[in-house]
């Protein structure tokens, strides 16, 4: 007994003592080669039963698949899936504890973390995927934007279609005093970002927030009107005309096209290419008090992400398959297939190759990137979430407390020592500091560089810049 | 002479009308009421269209019912092959890690339809049972005493009216405020959904309740003064008994509304159950979903009534008065 104790005690020292040197070389900003943490072996798993929420999108695929593989039971983690109701319920389940972890908007851990909306401080070791957004709007808005857009000899539309063309009919509406409205899905939305970027990029105010003056509608100067919509709610809500257009996930725009309520005018990827989406969300108590659980969670996860996209996408009609059934997105195979196998269909007839319209894994799609985080952090200050003007300093600290890809090194280092996944599908950890190299592909040519917020934020025709306050 | 056969003759067909006549009613009009019901409904879905496809009829939802059984079926299985890994699992880890207590996970899968139907009966009997014991003793007091009654009147009067379900957010955070442990006993969404029905049994229950009791006869209030019964006797006695009806036509009632509360709870709170399973479905949005919601309506119509059903037998069977239990 007491040779046993005192192994413990002992081990418990090293581990110390290993998290110790770990940290030391966090900040001498030799992120990953710590042989020390190569060297531990990682442990069983504190917690072994979780709950994590889902909402009925078809990017949360690597949790549904790392359940229906075996991933998580091979870390010894009984998982249970649920889906949630909408964005908010799912957030204040994992901060009340109900939900060990969620599939969560990439701007949720941050907003909760910064205090925007409830406070809680969520951390992500793990990225979900990267694009499957688009933006879908009425018939009767197409056939009013049709006129304006450019045609390709086959008489198709060219694409990307820029907001210019709904620029006009927008006009219109404000014009006759009809409010132009539109739906995202939550107010730190990838899909709230992405559908102003598009409007704004295309001359129409989206709209300020101005929290500190308890405005959080969004709708200050606004031309286009958005509000949130539950994801799987937008079609019956553009059906019911309460609104004219909506930037949501997959599977609800392709289902826009299968009823024949709406067309989808451009996807994320085109908006910005391979842009950062959904995050697994923890609370950073979780992780600090469930370090193996934390690891292991991540571990099945980037089994699953690599899963989906192997081998060019050949498991993806296998996923499709799993994702359709009732408990997990439920849509039918047919509607999730369409955009989950590499196509995506815009107006009824016009299916094009988007290989890259769902990508889960390739791209270090699973690596959690400062600068991701702080992309999001310019938006809701471009668009007043974040009132006052930050120093770049505050940008960093804040993606450094959010995005763990501290994490994300032990998981990945394990795996690569148990020969699960090879080196080279990750990053080169000695060498990776977070950041994405400038960014260029984005639909206004404007380029981002995650290293220099303010600058970016300066670079915006439509939107608050340095030194703006409402 | 001729008075034999007269009567016997009429007495047959008479014996034989009343049985023709009985079985018209209780077996043949039913039936043609749902045979003409199935028809209208068949007729009326083809004619129905909505972005989903057509409207379920008949035939499309007793195609449902084998989809959702045969969907329980093959969950089980997986269920049994969870258990097996599982105990594999613990085998493995006990041999690298003795000091490990292994424990048995319930199984990590979707609820199916079955499950949510056992779950959702489940919720309605032990809110309504919670209610019973709330609200009957309650009941019984301000029967008796005008002044008790006069007091609690008015907030009874007051929360009658409002419908369980502007509740919901309130119980909703007060269960997760209130309700916390490391391993609890029961989900915190069968709390609150649970709660939530209690509300709704609750105000019918005390208002039939306490109308009874003040509506003893005064015969038998008087038998019990001349007997000089004890407190609790004249009411095990004499008011149990004389109010029995009124509070089973309470308990009928509110068990009805209650059933109808627990589906919308379930669908706004999203807690396990049939509410959710619509609702989930309705989320969905896939071609089966309409069919699969028809389904669960029929269920819920049915287990309603089969509730309604079993509580007037209770009611009968412990009603002095028979007559007054009837419908």
């Amino acid at each position: 007994m007491k040779i046993i104790k005192g192994r413990v005690t002992s081990l418990k020292r090293r581990k110390r003592l290993i998290s110790a040197a770990g940290s030391a070389a966090l900040l001498l900003g030799i992120l990953s080669n710590s042989t020390a943490a190569m060297a531990e072996k990682l442990g069983w798993p504190e917690k072994e039963e979780l709950k994590f929420g889902f909402i009925k999108l078809t990017d949360m695929a690597p949790i549904a698949i790392a359940y229906e593989n075996g991933y998580f039971e091979d870390e010894g983690l009984y998982v249970t899936i649920e889906a949630q109701a909408n964005w908010k319920v799912l957030l204040d389940g994992v901060i009340d504890g109900r939900l060990d972890g969620a599939h969560m908007l990439a701007g949720q851990p941050i907003a909760a973390t910064m205090g925007y909306g409830t406070k809680a401080h969520i951390i992500t070791p793990f990225s979900m995927d990267l694009n499957g957004n688009a933006i879908t709007v009425s018939n009767a808005v197409w056939d009013e934007m049709k006129p304006s857009i450019p045609k390709m000899a086959d008489g198709r539309p060219v694409h990307p279609i820029k907001a210019d063309a709904l620029k006009p009919v927008v006009e219109k509406y404000n014009n006759s005093g009809k409010p132009f409205n539109m739906g995202m899905v939550f107010p730190v939305s990838t899909h709230n970002y992405e559908l102003r970027y598009w409007l704004a990029a295309g001359n129409i105010h989206p709209g300020y927030y101005a929290p500190h003056k308890s405005d959080v509608s969004g709708n200050i100067n606004a031309e286009a009107f958005l509000s949130v919509t539950p994801p799987p709610q937008m079609p019956a809500t553009l059906e019911a005309g309460t609104i004219y257009g909506y930037c949501v996930g997959e599977p609800w725009n392709q289902q826009a096209v299968f009823k024949g309520i709406g067309v989808p005018v451009v996807t994320d990827y085109e908006i910005w290419k391979n842009n950062p989406e959904k995050v697994f969300g923890i609370t950073a108590a979780f992780a600090e008090k469930y370090p193996n659980t934390t690891i292991r969670m991540t571990r099945a996860l980037i089994r699953a992400a690599k899963w989906l996209d192997e081998k060019n996408n050949a498991n993806r009609p296998a996923a499709v398959k799993i994702l359709s059934q009732s408990n997990y997105v439920g849509a039918d195979y047919d509607v999730i297939a369409n955009s989950m196998t590499g196509t995506f269909e815009y107006e009824k007839g016009d299916k094009r190759e988007v290989p890259d319209f769902n990508v889960f894994f390739r791209y270090n799609a699973t690596y959690p990137y400062y600068s991701d985080a702080i992309w999001y952090l310019t938006q809701m200050r471009r668009w007043g979430q974040i009132p006052e003007t930050k120093p770049d300093s505050w940008y960093m600290d804040m993606a450094k407390q959010v995005y763990r890809p501290d994490i994300y090194v032990k998981a990945a280092q394990s795996l690569i020592a148990d020969k699960i996944i090879d080196a080279k599908d990750f990053p080169d950890f000695a060498s990776e500091d977070g950041f994405k190299k400038p960014q260029q592909h984005f639909i206004d040519d404007i380029v981002y560089d995650g290293k220099k917020p303010n600058d970016y934020i300066n670079k915006f025709s439509i939107g608050l810049k340095q030194g703006d306050v409402l | 002479m001729s008075a034999v056969p007269y009567t016997q003759t009429t007495h047959v067909p008479n014996k034989l009308g009343v049985l023709v006549r009985r079985t018209i009613e209780t077996l043949v009009l039913p039936l043609a009421g749902i045979v003409v019901f199935l028809v209208l409904w068949s007729v009326a879905a083809q004619k129905i269209d909505t972005s989903l496809g057509k409207f379920p009829g008949p035939a499309a939802v007793y195609l449902q019912f084998g989809a959702l059984y045969s969907e329980h079926i093959i969950e089980r299985e997986k269920a049994a092959a969870f258990y097996k890994r599982q105990e594999t699992r613990t085998k493995e880890r006990l041999a690298q890690d003795p000091g490990y207590a292994p424990k048995l996970r319930a199984y990590t899968g979707k609820e199916t339809f079955l499950d949510q139907i056992f779950t959702s009966l489940i919720t309605v009997m032990s809110g309504f049972l919670l209610a019973v014991i709330i609200a009957v003793p309650l009941g019984i007091a301000t029967g008796l005493s005008k002044t008790l009654n006069t007091a609690i009147n008015p907030i009874i009067q007051t929360f009658k009216p409002v419908s369980p379900l502007a509740w919901l957010p309130l119980v909703t955070m007060v269960v997760s405020a209130l309700y916390v442990s490391e391993e609890p006993m029961v989900a915190k969404s069968f709390i609150t959904s649970m709660i939530t029905v209690t509300l709704c049994c609750l105000w019918p229950m005390i208002i039939n309740t306490s109308v009874g009791v003040a509506a003893i006869d005064d015969d038998l209030l008087n038998v019990s003064r001349v007997l000089r019964l004890p407190a609790l006797k004249h009411i095990q006695k004499i008011v149990l008994p004389a109010s029995i009806p009124m509070i089973f036509t309470g308990m009928r009632l509110s068990l009805g509304i209650a059933w109808m509360v627990l589906i919308a709870a379930e669908m706004l709170a999203q807690n396990p159950g049939l509410g959710k399973f619509v609702w989930d479905e309705f989320q969905n949005g896939s071609s089966d979903s309409l069919s699969r919601i028809m389904t669960a309506i029929v269920v819920i119509g049915i287990i309603g009534f089969l509730l309604d059903r079993g509580m007037l037998q209770l009611q009968r069977f412990v009603s002095w008065d028979k007559a007054s239990a009837s419908r």
